[in-house]
């Protein structure tokens, strides 16, 4: 258990939101707040956790600044759910990433793709302006590109897997194969289908302004699923390569090509349009302590749209040398920033929902209490 | 017509004022409506509101079964003690049945059962994330009205031909109106008002609600001579947690165990039946029971188990091993304390502890007893709330007839001013409270002084 500054007004926070509980019907945080009377880091952690800021309760706050409580719940969970992606972080140090994300974030971007530049200008030599039947691999070898990636993909995993493995016994869950598989469906659901961005009447919530919109949703759902099927793109040519013996180019009609193309406009739409309402919204709402984190995340993956798209128009120029190592670097930044970067959300946010869900089906607190009262087997 | 004139001035941004000066904008009225507060604190103390009581046959939006004219007639009448204007109560009680869907077209929300319809309420519809939501939506709609909406405009000054007003002045600015409503609550947050009736312990009370709500209005409709309904020594006072903000401390500073302890006074004694009655009903007496006790303070005292029993207040209790040492961390002489509770303990009869009903457990032979719930306080740790007088609304207002017009001193009618909500509450809440009827009143006569300030305005 920690005691930062965070921490210490996040209880403050929620001391006063018990007290009051007008905001329950909008979202799990205070669902899951009725459920106790004492807030730490641990169960902080998870409320910060399960909030979305959606600004729901901050622009329908009685108590919200300028009244002296100056409650503001979406802000100060930013903060603190900030410091909860460092603190979960493995290993340990790279934790600090967390502190200037934004900034760290883009340093890794500018060498990353530079590296990917002068690589493979060197590698190729004057095939790097040349035109290539095999498009890119004739830039790249796929041997070389697999190598690379497959490098950083593991430790990528190691990573991510890790630091979810600090967060998920920090909310007190059971072994995964002792999960009770209902609440683990209804927190998948709530996930996915992005339920508290409804402000929970299903009216959408109050962001970017108070008046209730969905807008937030839908560009998140762009982002979400324009990034699933990218990843489907990835994934299918890997099986085609491998496991069909059908390398690369692709033609249109193809299946890599179509959830490319498909994921790609998403990719590109998503994060323009949260980029967009994120300029828009309340200033409060963002927290202080942000450094740039959401919006190079997003300007991350808007760029990998782009230089996708952008590459696959130009895999048949002289220019597909310089599109490709663009695309590469960043690609492989963002993949190197997943578990130290905004990324890391949507899978504490998962498994706080499926602590959520527990909770809801057990009427007890799970996450932050010293005893876990034993439930009756058989 | 200079931009300065409108067929409506509405005064007070609450609920009652944001739906008259809608009800009449939808008619076609120019309308223009004053706050009194800046921006960030309009809506009154409807900002401080969680839901409203409407009347209804069969299920109602978040509402089940059915809450008829009869059953809420007797509800009121019970808290009133009869202190009602039966005709005009039973038309608000009729027209509340159209309040929750004329506010969800407009574009309030509700909030949804938490656990299914199971957990549908009856009585009660709650605003979901509170009644600054419906403060929000309504400036939302009457700004798309049109409605021209002035922050910091505290109505100073009315001008009147003989009962018809002519216009409301804010500072230098002057507002003409062919009709106007009267909408600026009540004077809860005028401390030298309620000292003329309560002396100077009013430096002890809180007050829960708006520090805007000073009653100028009030003040200068009353100078203009119109009927006033109530006293000025009326208002509804809660017992609050001692530590709460002057103002605007709002929901979050009830303090909810009473009935799980003791309650003593700075001399360390009980003065009052902790376990009378449930939770609404003691909620609103103990108000008043503190401010008689010397310094307007009263101390309730719980032992370890009551925790997790009650809402959690807002502020940590006094926390301490023995009665001994929590007296002298609230300031109260030990030895009295523990005497207190010891006697308490030894008065305790038989029977078994049930917060769920009156379960008849009592204490006996005491100079005040306890008669329900009377469980020992013997559990260490000990804990202390300090409680205050936490004032919410005020009763005094001007008296109105059926089409929500003030009335002047001989019965007549102003032909073309009316007034809503908490300013006129006492017509209908002349004593006592049910939870969520401000809101209906201040719905129901909002829409009533906007019908008929538009059929004078527009001679229809």
């Amino acid at each position: 258990m920690r005691s930062t500054a965070n921490v210490n007004e996040g209880a403050r926070l929620m001391a006063i939101c018990n007290a009051c509980r007008y905001c329950e019907g909008h979202c799990a945080v205070f669902q899951a707040m009725e459920l106790r009377l004492e807030f730490n880091s641990d169960n902080l952690d998870y409320l910060a956790n399960l909030c979305h800021n959606c600004g729901s309760c901050y622009h329908h706050c009685q108590y919200a600044p300028p009244h002296e409580f100056k409650l503001n719940v979406p802000g100060v969970f930013a903060d603190l759910r900030k410091e909860s992606y460092g603190q979960y972080a493995w290993p340990k140090p790279m934790g600090k990433l967390y502190n200037k994300n934004g900034l760290w974030v883009s340093i890794i971007a500018s060498v990353v793709i530079a590296l990917a530049l002068a690589l493979t200008a060197l590698g190729s030599g004057a095939d790097f302006w040349g035109v290539h039947e095999q498009e890119f691999y004739g830039v790249l070898s796929h041997n070389a590109m697999v190598s690379v990636f497959g490098t950083v993909s593991l430790f990528v995993l190691l990573a991510l897997g890790l630091s979810m493995r600090n967060f998920w016994r920090a909310m007190n869950l059971p072994a995964p194969w002792d999960l009770d598989w209902r609440s683990v469906r209804t927190g998948v659901k709530n996930a996915l289908s992005l339920k508290y961005l409804d402000g929970g009447n299903g009216q959408g919530c109050a962001y970017p302004t108070e008046a209730p919109s969905h807008i937030r949703r839908v560009f998140h759902q762009l982002t979400f699923w324009g990034f699933m099927l990218c990843f489907a793109s990835t994934s299918t040519a890997t099986v085609m390569h491998y496991g069909l013996d059908l390398p690369a180019p692709y033609g249109y009609v193809s299946l890599p090509k179509l959830f490319g193309i498909l994921g790609g406009f998403g990719l590109i739409l998503g994060p323009l349009g949260l980029l967009w309402i994120k300029r828009k919204a309340d200033r409060n709402t963002r927290g202080e302590q942000n450094q740039g984190m959401d919006i190079t995340f997003l300007w991350l993956l808007l760029a990998t749209s782009v230089t996708g798209l952008g590459l696959m128009l130009l895999a048949d120029t002289q220019w597909v040398g310089l599109t490709l190592s663009v695309h590469l670097g960043v690609v492989m930044t963002l993949f190197l920033t997943m578990p130290y970067g905004k990324f890391i959300h949507g899978f504490y946010r998962l498994i706080a929902l499926v602590a959520f869900a527990m909770e809801q089906e057990e009427h007890q607190a799970r996450v932050g209490v010293e005893q876990i009262p034993i439930k009756n087997v058989g | 017509m200079n931009s300065n004139s409108f067929d409506l001035v509405v005064a007070g941004g609450g609920q009652a004022g944001l739906i008259a000066a809608i009800v009449a904008a939808e008619a076609g009225c120019s309308v223009c409506l004053l706050e009194g507060a800046p921006l960030e604190y309009r809506g009154g103390n409807t900002r401080h509101t969680r839901n409203l009581r409407p009347m209804h046959k069969g299920p109602l939006s978040v509402l089940s079964g059915t809450y008829d004219e009869e059953e809420y007639f007797d509800d009121l009448l019970r808290v009133t003690k009869g202190k009602t204007n039966e005709p005009l109560a039973r038309m608000m009680l009729q027209r509340s049945q159209t309040s929750v869907q004329w506010l969800e077209q407009r574009g309030v929300q509700f909030q949804p059962p938490l656990g299914g319809t199971l957990h549908l309420g009856r009585t009660n519809a709650f605003f979901l994330g509170g009644g600054k939501q419906l403060v929000n939506a309504l400036f939302r709609h009457a700004e798309s009205l049109g409605v021209e909406v002035h922050y910091n405009a505290m109505v100073d000054k009315l001008d009147f031909d003989g009962d018809r007003f002519r216009a409301a002045w804010v500072g230098d600015l002057c507002f003409s109106g062919k009709t106007f409503v009267a909408a600026a609550g009540g004077f809860e947050a005028n401390l030298d008002w309620l000292r003329e009736s309560w002396g100077d312990v009013v430096d002890n009370f809180l007050i829960r609600g708006t520090p805007y709500n000073t009653g100028g209005l009030l003040k200068l409709m009353l100078e203009q001579n119109f009927q006033s309904v109530g006293t000025a020594d009326q208002c509804h006072a809660v017992a609050i947690d001692g530590r709460a903000p002057k103002f605007d401390g709002g929901i979050c500073t009830r303090v909810d165990c009473v009935s799980l302890g003791i309650v003593v006074n700075e001399n360390a004694e009980r003065f009052y039946d902790e376990g009378e009655d449930f939770w609404p009903k003691r909620y609103a007496i103990w108000g008043r029971l503190v401010a008689k006790q010397p310094n307007q303070v009263g101390h309730v005292i719980i032992d370890q188990k009551a925790i997790g029993k009650f809402m959690p207040p807002v502020f940590p209790p006094e926390k301490a091993n023995t009665i001994e040492e929590l007296a002298e961390k609230i300031g109260l002489d030990s030895k009295v304390l523990a005497k207190t509770v010891s006697d308490y303990n030894a008065a305790i009869g038989p029977g078994e502890f049930d917060h769920t009903e009156l379960d008849g457990l009592a204490t006996d032979g005491l100079a005040v007893n306890k008669t329900n719930w009377a469980r020992s306080i013997a559990t260490p740790p000990f804990y202390a709330y300090t409680l205050k007088p936490g004032i919410t609304f005020t009763y005094l207002g001007v008296k109105i007839d059926a089409q929500g017009r003030v009335l002047t001193q001989n019965g007549q009618p102003s032909p073309n001013t009316f007034a809503a909500g908490e300013i006129m509450a006492g017509n209908v809440l002349g004593e006592g409270y049910l939870a969520g009827i401000g809101m209906t009143i201040g719905n129901v006569f909002g829409q009533i002084a906007g019908e008929e300030a538009a059929r004078y305005a527009l001679n229809r």
